[in-house]
């Protein structure tokens, strides 16, 4: 009965492929997006992942559907915006969040606009949706190498990021190291962004940046175990959603970004750590104050 | 704001939606007359109609194909351009059997009062089986050049209702386009005569090449429900494999509409020839040996008869 689950990795190469490479996708993004949690930019994850598309869509057209083309395009198209975005909220009064939603509207129009000038629509929806059942061999070999170096450069730039997310004041006087680990930790999210668009799509490449990490958060306390966790959760949830796309016969993306919503969904209630059931908990617990209102 | 200032409002867009209506009640411009020496404006749903009506009609008609030279008419999205080209046009050639669902909307839509050809019909249609499991008009009836003699006869009538001065011409044209057709049909023969029964299937991204495996004697098994869809699901990959290796199919050919990676994939796992491109509702861009219907079919053959030959 369990080998019968098993069996579609057994037999077909198509399904090992692609879970090969959500297991890479999994061990590069999932600790990224831990970081991202923490420094509250989770939607910032979500308009890189758009912001990509024009660099995306230059190579589609240029090249066709090469992988080395379209990943150097999404590159330095994803690499403007966050260094557009973060130059004008240094020297403008608009908030980092607003000037990322503003450049990647206008990144992710300029993309539709690419495509839509010289392919069809069918070409789009090759881009905009990715197909993690025809991961070739270049694709999974970019998806491997760039989990190795996000995982290594992770690792260096660690301290600095994390102070700089707890204690800004001290990270200012530490200088140059701090803006150093910021662009790196930017680089990085980029590269994990464009390695997910072949597989994902670029409209569920930031699933793997923002879903794991934010279930993982529900389960454990300090960052260490929360990425641990959230790589584990990524791949629980790969594994269980190409397995849906098998056994339901269900389209393949957007079942695994469904299978890593289900998981933080049920983190959501029922992690030990804030959920839904742990503050109920809390709430019942807590001494009630005067003017907060009848509750319990 | 008021109540009775959102009133007023409403009711001022009701004036302006009946001043719309009236503006579409107005017949835009009446049929286009043709001067003497003009050409004979036609609009082709797409590429391969396009052709074949530049065959018939020659110097003396001016042809448009409204969906592009490698474009999809499947998921075609008509712009105003495309309105504008239809209300100058005399003649209208669609390929019907639900190919261009879009076109009887838009012919309607420019207000067209011209000459409207429907190219099928006359054809045996062949029923295929939907995703769905329904049946439906399998509409790709220029893949077999029997009907695509009576796409030409039906073009050649049409002309020669639009423009009766040219008869002569189109009846000349129309004769010789028919002759070449009956040749390149008894090359294509020719071709597959010889090929071994076991060799003789094959695996294509969508289901375009029905009629003319009817024709040719070829088996062609779409890969339409796991391939040409966006959102390919691992079941329909994986029970595609099984039929490749249990039926022992032994090329696997890429469209020139449908995502080539896919394709690679099957391939690498049952160990299938992999073919070249195959055209089927487009022709190709550019000035390629493919670029009309003759050469489209030429080429499809020569492709399917280098992977089927070369199989040990």
């Amino acid at each position: 009965m369990l080998a019968e689950f098993w069996a579609p990795f057994v037999d077909y190469g198509f399904m090992r492929r692609a879970l090969a490479g959500c297991v890479s996708l999994s061990v590069g993004a999932a600790p990224l997006g831990c970081i991202l949690l923490l420094r509250r930019m989770s939607l910032v994850g979500d308009a890189l992942s758009h912001a990509i598309l024009p660099g995306v869509a230059l190579g589609y057209l240029l090249f066709g559907l090469s992988v080395p083309a379209m990943t150097v395009g999404g590159l330095l198209a994803g690499l403007l915006v966050a260094a557009l975005a973060g130059t004008v909220t240094r020297l403008t009064a608009l908030r980092e969040d607003a000037s990322f939603a503003a450049f990647y509207l206008i990144s992710l129009a300029l993309g539709v606009l690419l495509i839509s000038l010289r392919g069809s629509s069918a070409d789009l929806l090759h881009v905009l949706f990715g197909s993690v059942l025809a991961l070739d061999d270049a694709s999974l070999l970019l998806g491997a190498s760039i989990a190795t170096i996000s995982v290594l450069a992770l690792a260096v730039v660690y301290r600095p990021l994390v102070v700089e997310c707890f204690d800004p004041g001290f990270a200012a006087r530490m200088g140059q190291q701090g803006v150093i680990a910021q662009g790196v930790f930017m680089l990085l999210l980029v590269l994990n962004l464009v390695g997910a668009f072949h597989a994902m799509g670029t409209l569920m490449a930031v699933a793997f940046v923002v879903l794991p990490a934010a279930a993982a958060r529900f389960w454990a306390r300090s960052l260490g175990a929360q990425m641990g966790l959230a790589i584990g959760l990524g791949l629980a949830g790969s594994l269980a959603g190409l397995l849906a796309s098998f056994h339901l016969d269900i389209a393949a993306s957007a079942a695994i970004a469904l299978s890593l919503a289900v998981l933080y969904v049920l983190s959501l209630s029922m992690g030990p750590e804030g959920s839904l059931l742990a503050q109920r908990g809390k709430l019942v617990l807590l001494p009630r104050t005067p003017g907060s209102g009848g509750r319990a | 704001m008021s109540a009775r200032g959102g009133r007023r409002t409403l009711l001022c867009l009701l004036s302006v939606l009946g001043w719309a209506a009236s503006i579409w009640a107005t017949p835009v411009s009446a049929t286009p007359v043709r001067v003497d020496g003009e050409r004979l404006a036609v609009v082709a749903s797409f590429s391969i109609l396009a052709d074949m009506v530049r065959e018939v009609g020659g110097d003396a008609v001016s042809v448009v194909s409204l969906v592009g030279p490698d474009g999809d008419p499947h998921v075609f999205e008509p712009s105003p351009q495309d309105v504008g080209r239809l209300q100058q046009a005399r003649v209208v050639v669609g390929n019907g059997l639900g190919f261009e669902n879009w076109l009887p909307r838009l012919v309607q839509s420019a207000q067209f009062r011209g000459v409207e050809i429907l190219a099928t019909q006359g054809v045996r249609v062949r029923i295929q089986k939907g995703l769905h499991g329904r049946a439906s008009p399998d509409p790709h009836a220029w893949q077999d050049i029997g009907n695509a003699l009576i796409y030409v006869a039906n073009i050649e009538r049409g002309l020669i209702e639009a423009d009766p001065a040219g008869a002569a011409g189109y009846r000349a044209r129309a004769a010789d386009y028919a002759a070449r057709l009956g040749a390149l049909d008894a090359r294509i023969r020719q071709t597959f005569t010889g090929l071994p029964p076991a060799q003789r299937s094959v695996v294509v991204s969508h289901d375009a090449f029905g009629y003319y495996g009817d024709a040719y004697g070829l088996r062609f098994v779409a890969a339409h429900r796991a391939m040409a869809g966006v959102w390919p699901t691992a079941r329909g990959m994986a029970s595609l494999i099984e039929r490749i290796r249990r039926e022992g199919i032994s090329a696997v050919f890429v469209e020139n509409i449908a995502d080539p990676r896919l394709m690679v994939q099957l391939v690498r796992e049952t160990g299938a020839v992999m073919g070249g491109r195959m055209y089927s509702d487009a022709l190709p861009s550019g000035q390629g040996p493919a670029a009309s219907y003759i050469g489209m079919m030429e080429a499809n053959t020569a492709t399917l008869i280098e992977a089927l030959g070369s199989v040990p």
